[in-house]
């Protein structure tokens, strides 16, 4: 048994030295300007045989630089014309701890390709109320899902529309904005992998994820 | 014969020609075909290709099928290329006896030789520029279970496939990579930071930065074709629409307030308009918006259903859209919208720049997605080379342009 393991760990090992070569060696090779067009830039002659480098596999940790423009706590929404005002996304809980099974059991279930919550769903955002004002220094993500029928980028936005309607389900229960993120995951994040409706049905979703503030 | 053929002849062809060859007899008749109205079935036109092997056999016909070119026995075309490729590609291309151009070439690789050649055919015969040496990005990744899900990278390769490299290396999912016109540039939107943001990443540095972070959805970026603005999908006031923000800086624009569920801008090639999917009433259409605002404007596409991912043209003239019935396809409709020509089952695709080839995403078995490359005029496509491993979905392609 011990063996194993450690027969295991030298293959991992051996494999990451091999995946750790190859791309050093990706590192040195170059691309080509998009489009193969010669006349992007000066420093390409006729030919397009000198070419900028690209870095593959930029593993350095990037320095986000900070989001002076739209720095959500700082946005100014004024110039936004919106029916919807009241239910405007304000900031967003980055950082904060999730817990995703406090609110397991209370995962809400959607008809293909809609985004209305059923009746058959409303208990289950109740006690979701009942949970957020219970615990008043906890935050939720809604996290909508859908299934793989629709295509990757429609289903980003049904996704993002699934979580906004339990959003304006807590909202409208008296659940302050602030309190609400939303996130969809389009179809990339499925509860089962099957192809048929039995897992459909279960990836058509809004997952509750609590959010805790970082232990200062 | 000849009369209906000379019908399609293409004046930008003769030009070439005559230029070319100032000798060339003008009693021949040279069968070419212009994609007229790319949405008829045109057929391709025949050449014979003798002398190449191996890489260099399979990049020529992977080259010329999806520029509308089709090989054939010799003796069954008027066009023929020969040459070899015996440490380098050296090819001739002739019209009966007359000989239209011979070439050694040299330099990078074979792939890329064999390439060249593709392209200097297409376009002494069409006129238009090739597209072999252009390239893509697309969304390399598996789905994992127990919760798991999308694990992934941006990639870029050659337009067939080959030559893929990762530009990203976060192991999270990733979507929606879209290049800056003519700059080794791209954003795309990352859940790096749990959230879904769209990034800015210079492929030259390497430098990559935060572009649009605000609550909610950051998804969907596409540029201008005069590089100088982001359309982008946001649902920061409670629901998903159409924004756009300057690659300058600034704060990001609402175009649209009533598209609801908004999805997948493109722009029109003078970067005046936006065409997106939304779902107004209970019913996807595309819609257009200008980019400075106004009301939404309803697209026609007549005779399919459930448009999304709609792909603007660069000669302004398309707009490529994946509809979806039972099963998804490639749709075409002439930029103002009506009858739609469904091409092949497929979805997602984004327009080579010659304006006739799309590349787009089909599932391979039930198992992968794969990228194909499309010759729309002639329907005649091919499958490009899939990253495979722990990325053996290939999805979301970008043509660089």
């Amino acid at each position: 048994m011990k063996l194993n393991n450690l027969l295991n760990l030298l293959v991992l090992g051996l494999a990451l030295t091999i995946t750790g070569e190859g791309c050093k060696t990706k590192r040195v090779r170059t691309t080509p300007i998009p489009s193969g067009k010669n006349d992007v830039t000066d420093a390409n002659p006729p030919g397009g045989s000198s070419v900028p480098s690209i870095p593959i596999n930029n593993s350095n940790p990037i320095s986000l630089p900070p989001p002076v423009d739209n720095n959500p706590r700082n946005v100014d929404n004024t110039s936004v014309k919106n029916p919807d005002n009241t239910f405007q996304l304000t900031k967003d809980h980055t950082g904060w701890n999730a817990n995703a099974d406090a609110l397991k059991a209370e995962i809400v279930y959607f008809d293909f390709d809609k985004s209305a919550i059923r009746a058959s769903e409303t208990s289950k955002l109740e006690h979701v109320v009942e949970y957020l004002k219970s615990n008043p220094e906890s935050a939720v993500r809604v996290e909508g899902n859908c299934d793989e029928r629709g295509t990757e980028q429609y289903n980003r936005s049904l996704g993002e529309r699934r979580s906004l309607a339990a959003r304006e389900y807590l909202l409208n229960a008296g659940i302050a904005a602030t309190r609400v993120d939303t996130l969809s995951n389009g179809q990339d994040k499925p509860a089962e992998l099957g192809h048929d409706e039995s897992a459909w049905s279960k990836n058509r979703r809004d997952e509750f994820i609590v959010l805790t503030a970082p232990k200062p | 014969m000849i009369k209906s053929l000379s019908k399609y002849f293409s004046w930008i062809a003769i030009a070439t020609f005559c230029m070319a060859l100032p000798a060339y007899s003008q009693e021949e008749t040279i069968q070419i075909k212009k994609p007229g109205v790319i949405t008829d079935f045109t057929p391709p036109t025949p050449i014979v290709v003798k002398g190449y092997s191996g890489e260099v056999a399979k990049v020529l016909n992977f080259d010329l099928t999806v520029m509308g070119f089709k090989e054939v026995e010799e003796g069954g075309a008027q066009y023929t290329l020969s040459g070899s490729n015996n440490g380098s590609v050296q090819g001739q291309l002739s019209f009966g006896k007359t000989v239209i151009f011979s070439k050694v070439y040299t330099g990078s690789s074979l792939r890329s030789q064999a390439h060249r050649l593709a392209d200097e055919v297409v376009f002494k015969l069409t006129g238009v520029q090739g597209i072999a040496e252009s390239r893509i990005a697309f969304c390399g990744y598996n789905i994992l279970g127990g919760g798991q899900g999308k694990k992934g990278e941006i990639y870029v390769s050659d337009f067939d496939g080959y030559n893929a490299k990762s530009v990203t290396s976060d192991d999270v999912d990733v979507c929606d990579p879209c290049w800056v016109p003519g700059r080794l540039a791209m954003f795309y939107t990352s859940y790096k930071s749990v959230y879904p943001r769209i990034f800015y990443q210079n492929l030259t540095s390497g430098e990559r930065r935060v572009f649009s972070s605000y609550p909610g959805m950051n998804a969907g970026s596409a540029v201008s074709p005069d590089g100088t603005k982001v359309a982008m999908v946001l649902s920061r006031t409670g629901s998903s629409e159409i924004w756009v923000k300057d690659l300058s800086g600034g704060e990001a624009r609402q175009l649209t307030t009533s598209a609801h569920q908004a999805s997948g801008p493109c722009w029109s090639p003078d970067s005046s308009t936006i065409c997106f999917s939304a779902v107004v009433g209970g019913r996807t259409s595309l819609y257009k918006v200008s980019a400075s605002g106004g009301g939404m404007e309803r697209v026609r596409t007549d005779g399919v259903g459930r448009p999304t991912e709609p792909d603007w043209s660069p000669d302004g003239k398309w707009i490529a859209f994946t509809s979806q019935a039972s099963d998804f396809s490639i749709c075409v409709i002439p930029a103002s919208g009506g009858s739609a020509t469904p091409i092949v089952t497929g979805q997602d695709p984004s327009w080579a720049p010659n304006s006739r080839t799309l590349v787009y995403v089909k599932r391979s078995g039930t198992e992968h997605l794969v990228l194909s490359v499309l010759d729309v005029p002639t329907k005649q496509y091919k499958d490009a080379y899939r990253v495979t491993g722990n990325h053996s979905n290939n999805s979301q392609p970008s043509w660089a342009r």
